[in-house]
């Protein structure tokens, strides 16, 4: 049954390519076939592999399965070859849910599109990207699952293209994570060069063995995927890119923040794990970013209009916890989080598009209201989705994962005070801006009429994904409640969980209390500003303080513009300058220098033949003289 | 064999000489082309002279095999040179060698 791991990146990619090659030729009911089913039948074999594979996962936590090798050239033989473990498991298992589910809800969002088989084929080739990514067992397979990935969003994110403006999203989101692409390929080279390897397990091995804590190698070395991981995830400083990211149909919206894209960073990190241990400033730096990130983003998804903004604001924050956990040392925690977010960030962008898409392709928020009885479904998933990002106490996924972070943050040496209460701000934040939507969209009074309803394709997925934002979180309940442990047992095979007995039990009441009384803080601050009173943040927002600062998280803390300045423009500047190439000045001369000879030497060719003869008879006469008189 | 040796060579080479330079200054110097080709006729018996006289000089019969060379060679290239003196003519209504000056770039 292992055997057919293969078969998981290797069914959407095969679908992808018969779409691309045979889709002129097919119906719509044949292109639906394979591009949904393509991404079904990953899902089943990678059900069946998680299956077989978790029955013996205690005493064989690791299979490996190597297809063919990739290039031989003296010592660096990369591989096509797969690694499966824990870690592994979980990505592979959800990605293919959480793709299979918005799948399942393209094929009626996408019904009406011109471009539906394109849109197919680019979806089939991004689940298949993610998943080599999160299966290769080197790195150079994992970087091409990277560039993969990184080709997908470009394509999706600008795939109404005649829109200039969506040109541009897909351009500025390619070329910010290049950047990250760029450090990461920097990384390897460096990897490679002083370890020899490029297989993640030898790797890993060899720079525990070689490498000291704290030194100078290990530290650039992680550093430089820190920047990769950085790049694609989303973080500060190259977060830029997600919100414009929009541009692309919802689907891909939500298939970028759930279940790919974004999270190769995480996944990176994770399981480069053993090199963060060998250089803990970089750790840090880690936990730093992202509790930085969330911080930014999640003021920033207070203000935005469009809700597709709010919820991508959110997912850079989302990150931004996923990023501090793993900074403190909570890998679990961290991959944990992912799950859950999946989950509900699925179900929130899958229901945000089937409210955008009964409105006739209305984004403001402002816009909606009072949709609660016209879209009951919508309505339900999206609190549910709402209540798990809020981190609703005890029913919802969100609320497990997020506490478990924190709690994390708080007992681990490398976290701290400060960096738990810029986790628990965020958290506030949190509760508020998703409850804003929730109050300004569904709440209040209806602004405009709703066209078509959602059919059957599109809510079956949402019931889904808010079945799975609800009962998720069991899986890992704190020592509190329910102490259940069946996650981290399963990720302890192959990453370290960090158990802190330092904790009394006192303390991890108050903790505890304390997220649950955060969330309900937040979610009653969003009641009272969004439908209670909704002058008072407008009242806010007109002061000169309260404007200027919504304004500047309106822009994103005004990172677009500084980029603009420190880069965008003295590169055209430089451009302008150099527009008369200041190279071409020295092939300017060469020619000058032709012309100057050929103006001497062309009045020699005159035409008159007499002239010719004459010339010929004196250079006759000289060359006999010469040859006589010397 | 007697007779070719009283055959001065420096003489005959000076009146080959004298004839090649003759020839050489009405080439350069007539504009006519008829009087160019003709010039040239005396350049090419001037250079025949000169062979028959080094081939007496050492009693070798290629001197006059190459003279009959250059006589088949003069013949040929005034057939030719007339040729193109008609459609010369024909061209310009003249036979001012100098009026076929185009080639000045």
């Amino acid at each position: 049954m292992l055997e057919l791991l293969w078969l998981v990146p290797a069914l959407p990619f095969f679908g992808s390519a018969l779409l691309a090659v045979a889709g002129g030729w097919c119906s719509r009911r044949v292109l639906t076939v394979v591009g949904v089913g393509s991404v079904a039948g990953s899902m089943i074999v990678a059900g069946l592999v998680g299956f077989r594979f978790l029955r013996s996962v205690h005493s064989d936590p690791v299979y490996g399965q190597t297809l063919w090798t990739w290039m031989g050239v003296s010592g660096f033989a990369p591989t096509i070859g797969f690694h499966l473990d824990a870690l592994s498991l979980v990505m592979m298992l959800v990605i293919t849910v959480v793709s299979l589910l918005i799948h399942v809800y393209s094929t009626e969002f996408m019904i009406d599109d011109e471009g539906y088989r394109r849109f197919f084929a680019y979806m089939n080739l991004f689940v298949a990207s993610m998943l080599t990514l999160v299966l290769a067992d080197n790195l150079l397979l994992l970087y091409l699952g990277w560039e993969g990935v990184g080709l997908c969003s470009y394509l999706l994110i600008g795939f109404w293209y005649r829109e200039p403006v969506n040109g541009q999203a897909a351009q500025k989101a390619f070329i910010v994570t290049r950047l990250g692409d760029a450090a990461l390929a920097v990384g390897l080279f460096l990897l490679f060069a002083r370890l020899n390897t490029l297989n993640i397990q030898d790797l890993l091995q060899r720079a525990a063995s070689q490498w000291s804590v704290g030194s100078g190698l290990a530290i650039a070395a992680a550093a430089l995927l820190l920047g990769g991981a950085v790049g694609k995830s989303a973080q500060l400083p190259l977060q830029v890119w997600l919100p414009d990211a929009m541009a692309g149909p919802t689907p891909v919206s939500a298939l970028i923040h759930a279940a790919t894209m974004v999270t190769a960073g995480v996944y990176l990190i994770a399981r480069m794990q053993g090199l963060y241990n060998l250089a803990p400033s970089v750790q840090t730096a880690v936990a730093v970013v992202g509790a930085l990130t969330l911080l930014l983003a999640g003021c920033s998804a207070l203000v935005q209009r469009d809700i597709k903004r709010v919820l991508a604001y959110s997912t850079i924050s989302q990150i931004g916890y996923m990023f501090l956990a793993l900074g403190v040392g909570a890998w679990t925690g961290a991959i944990f989080h992912f799950m859950t977010h999946a989950f509900f960030k699925a179900l929130l962008f899958l229901s945000a598009g089937a409210v955008i898409l009964s409105l006739h392709e209305e984004h403001d928020i402002y816009e909606m209201g009072g949709l609660r009885t016209e879209l009951p479904v919508c309505f339900w998933t999206f609190v549910v989705g709402a209540a798990s990002l809020a981190g609703l106490p005890l029913i919802t996924a969100g609320f497990y994962s997020k506490d478990g972070i924190l709690l994390d943050v708080w007992a681990s040496p490398l976290g701290g005070p400060w960096l738990w209460a810029a986790g628990m701000l965020g958290a506030l934040l949190t509760a508020i801006y998703s409850f804003r939507l929730v109050f300004v969209v569904f709440f209040g009074e209806r602004r405009t009429a709703v066209g078509s309803k959602p059919g059957r394709a599109m809510t079956l997925p949402l019931v889904l994904l808010a079945g799975l934002s609800l009962v998720a979180g069991y899986v890992e309940l704190p020592k509190l409640l329910g102490n259940v442990h069946l996650f981290n047992e399963l990720l302890r095979t192959v990453q370290p969980v960090t158990e802190y007995d330092n904790l009394s039990t006192g303390t991890h009441v108050a903790l505890l209390l304390f997220t649950m009384v955060v969330a309900l803080l937040g979610i009653s601050i969003a009641y009272l500003l969004f439908l209670l009173r909704p002058g008072l943040a407008t009242a806010v927002a007109g002061t000169g303080w309260g404007g200027a600062l919504s304004r500047c998280w309106f822009e994103g803390w005004g990172f677009d513009r500084l980029y603009d300045r420190l880069f965008v423009r003295p590169f055209l500047w430089a451009a302008r300058v150099n527009q008369d190439d200041l190279i071409d000045q020295v092939y300017r001369y060469v020619a000058w220098l032709c012309r100057l000879l050929y103006g001497a030497l062309h009045r020699m060719q005159t035409g008159q033949v007499r002239w010719y003869a004459a010339v010929l008879a004196t250079g006759s006469i000289a060359m006999i003289a010469i040859v006589v008189f010397s | 064999m007697t007779t070719t040796a009283s055959l001065p060579l420096m003489q005959g080479l000076l009146l080959a000489g004298l004839l090649f330079g003759l020839g050489l200054i009405g080439l350069l110097v007539r504009r006519n082309i008829i009087f160019v080709l003709m010039a040239v006729e005396i350049m090419l018996n001037a250079a025949g002279l000169a062979f028959v006289v080094a081939g007496a000089r050492w009693g070798q019969a290629d001197g006059q095999v190459m003279f009959l060379f250059v006589l088949a060679l003069a013949a040929a290239e005034v057939s030719v040179g007339l040729a193109l003196v008609l459609r010369f003519y024909r061209e310009f209504n003249q036979l001012d060698a100098d009026a076929a000056c185009r080639m000045w770039g």
